[in-house]
């Protein structure tokens, strides 16, 4: 009877103990901790990482130089498995980098948790920093914190197949209706290809029209979000790029159809020129801004891209900074521009890469055009997760709702994401 | 006295590998269920809360909820049913044939099962494939997606998930049909009962608790199926009409990090199971077979 008791009460003893397990914050040193001493750094991997690899390499020595008695360790970390990994550095301080590099898309959920530091009055001290632009700082500011440093953005624009418009007689489109006729022409004289590459998958693709028509991801439902999401739709039909093949394409199956010569004109980003030139449209295409719904304007793009941060937990903040706007800084953003095809933040590292490629120019165009980002909210995650978007572009081009009912289903969706 | 506690003894080791294993995990998923727990409360940037059954209500009041329970129900049944026709006959074939086709069909089997879950559904989706795929050009049907239709999509799901889990029934069954004695079926043979009589009259009986396992196996596993459906139809297919209750989970819940409402998932879901699993060796139990 005793021992029964005695496993009852150890049982319940165990249960009443375990919480969930929640980590506590380290608190940074004040005065800036250690300026000695090893800087461990995350940057992404990449599919191709040597010449980025290289160009960091080239910082890291410049840094260990003109800092003594540092070390710097640098480690690259999965894109897919990002998540992941900064949950884990988050939750176990002890094993965290000082500075990282992390996409913006993903910002709020990060500062949600609370494990990026203010690199503010760093910037403000980097005699550079006045030189990012508005645009850049805004999509790294969370709630009136600077959490970050655009190292790098990369925006979409419109490539077309320059042999096939001049077969055809076709214009460079100036506009959302040039665009959709001159893709349904192309589809009607070529069957065999697809006159715009569009996805039901891809977001940054159909965004474009949805902010030119005036509408947001925070306001689905609106009367110009649903003009702009038609004018998408609208290309995923027979007549230009069939539902069956293209209401659930991704952007990167965009990229292959434009780069395989299946399609006459494709929604690109400037990091999609290696994959394309390594296909069949090599040499045979042109890139111009993607155009607004009024006659020469520019849709504004999704600015997607990288930033620089410092983690919360680091022991040496002041040298992660220093280490920070070095790599930030005009010399290695040309560099890797040059090595990886990065568009840079910083205006003065913009001219040098516009004056030596003519390639990047529609895509700077784009830039100075005005560029949107995604709601800079923890829910963000959360909507992008849950697939809301995809799910919006894919009932309406499949037929399975109207687009008053698909906007309105997102928008609650965001609605209620957004609000946690 | 002391003989009374020796079975307590005896089972201790097992409750403690038990416990550690799976009560606790199972009592941290239903304190995690009254939770809001996201990423900002693991990693302390805010204090964990209690929020009773939000995180239920939240899941029953969404309509696609009911919507994908209901497919991932249907699917289930449509994949255990399938599984265990396939299975159950190729284990008869297998008692039928000789030694070498018996080899390469147990190797065939074996290979399927083999093959990690990802792996294969990666390769039927090449197979299959909207314009490369190598059925499409077999029958034809070039540009023909597969996975545009709802239930086309699913069938080609349901048709993987068959493939990679009939060989763990067929050899369970097999094993089973071994194990009966000879001179039972010959008694039957010799009172003149045809094959498909053999086979529900006697087989089946005497199968029951093997086919119990393989049933309840079965229901789980499907029910629980995820990587199929995630990496066949990209998470969730056109507009998530092939949604599962598991990769729904992940997309609302994990991927997103919340993990309270994920949670909340996790705990309905083995509901449904120990549910249909206490009912299903209930009625074994009840047609007079001790288990």
């Amino acid at each position: 009877m005793k021992l029964r008791l005695a496993t009852a009460a150890a049982l319940a003893l165990t249960l009443t103990a375990c919480a969930p397990s929640t980590s506590t914050p380290r608190t940074a040193p004040s005065d800036g901790g250690a300026r000695t001493g090893t800087l461990k750094v995350w940057l992404f991997d990449e599919p191709n990482r040597a010449p980025k690899e290289k160009v960091v390499n080239e910082a890291v020595a410049e840094f260990t130089a003109a800092h003594q008695d540092t070390k710097v360790d640098i480690a690259y970390i999965a894109v897919d498995t990002r998540s992941e990994r900064f949950k884990g550095a988050f939750n176990d301080p002890a094993s965290a980098p000082d500075v990282v590099e992390y996409g913006n898309t993903d910002l709020p959920e990060y500062a949600a948790a609370g494990g990026l530091a203010d690199v503010g009055p760093a910037v403000t001290a980097w005699s550079e920093g006045a030189d990012l632009s508005p645009d850049a700082k805004s999509s790294a500011t969370y709630e009136g914190t600077l959490l970050g440093v655009p190292w790098y953005v990369g925006v979409r624009a419109l490539y077309y197949r320059t042999d096939i418009f001049q077969e055809l007689g076709l214009k460079v489109p100036t506009s959302i209706a040039e665009l959709t006729t001159a893709a349904r022409t192309v589809r009607a004289k070529k069957p065999e290809l697809f006159g715009v590459a569009v996805g039901g998958k891809y977001t940054y693709a159909a965004m474009p029209f949805v902010w030119d028509a005036g509408g947001d991801i925070t306001s689905l439902n609106s009367a110009q979000s649903r003009a702009g999401l038609k004018a998408y739709t609208d290309l995923i039909a027979d007549n230009n790029c069939p539902p069956q093949q293209c209401a659930d394409l991704t952007g990167g199956k965009t990229v292959d159809l434009f780069a395989s010569g299946k399609a006459a004109m494709g929604i690109l980003g400037n990091f999609n020129r290696a994959a394309v030139d390594a296909g069949a449209a090599k040499g045979k295409y042109a890139v111009v801004p993607l155009p607004g719904s009024k006659p020469g304007s520019i849709a504004p793009a999704f600015a997607g891209g990288n930033n620089l941060g410092i983690m919360k937990n680091s022991q040496r903040p002041a040298l992660a900074a220093d280490f920070l706007t070095l790599l930030a800084g005009k010399k290695y953003q040309s560099e890797m521009y040059d090595a990886m095809g990065n568009l840079p933040t910083l205006k003065s590292a913009s001219a040098v890469v516009a004056a030596k490629d003519k390639f990047v120019e529609p895509f700077i165009t784009t830039i100075s055009n005005g560029t949107k980002f995604v709601p800079l909210d923890p829910g963000w995650g959360k909507i992008d997760a849950s697939a809301v978007l995809p799910t919006m572009i894919e009932k309406v081009a499949t037929g399975k709702s109207t687009v008053e009912q698909a906007t309105d289903e997102a928008a609650k969706q965001v609605d209620a994401a957004l609000t946690k | 006295m002391k003989q009374r506690f020796t079975p307590l003894w005896l089972l201790l080791p097992a409750a403690v590998v038990l416990g550690g294993l799976f009560l606790y995990p199972m009592y941290q998923l239903g304190l995690i269920s009254v939770l809001d727990f996201r990423q900002a409360q693991v990693s302390g940037g805010q204090p964990t809360r209690f929020v009773g059954l939000d995180n239920y209500v939240q899941l029953f009041t969404d309509p696609q909820f009911w919507s994908v329970l209901l497919a991932t129900v249907g699917f289930a049944a449509a994949c255990v049913v399938a599984t265990l026709a396939v299975g159950a006959g190729l284990a008869v074939l297998l008692t039928r044939i000789s030694r070498v086709p018996r080899l390469l069909l147990s190797l065939a089997a074996m290979a399927a099962w083999a093959v990690p879950a990802v792996s294969g559904s990666t390769v039927w989706l090449f197979l299959f494939d909207t314009d490369l795929g190598f059925v499409n050009q077999l029958l034809g049907t070039e540009g023909f997606n597969w996975m545009y239709d709802r239930y086309s999509a699913f069938a080609l799901v349901g048709a993987v998930v068959v493939w990679s889990s009939f060989p763990f029934v067929m050899v369970t069954l097999y094993a089973g049909i071994e194990a009966i004695s000879r001179s039972v079926l010959e008694a039957a043979a010799l009172d003149g009962a045809s094959t498909w009589r053999t086979f529900w009259q006697i087989m089946v009986p005497m199968l029951r608790p093997v086919l119990a396992v393989v049933v309840i196996q079965s229901i789980i596993w499907d029910f629980k199926i995820f990587t199929q459906i995630y990496v066949m139809t990209r998470g969730g297919g056109l507009a998530g009409q092939n949604l599962t209750l598991n990769v729904y989970a992940y997309q609302q819940a994990f991927a997103s990090s919340e993990y309270g409402l994920g949670s909340a998932i996790g705990v309905v879901m083995m509901l449904i199971l120990l549910a249909v699993t206490v009912l299903y060796l209930r009625t074994l139990r009840r047609s007079g077979e001790p288990l």
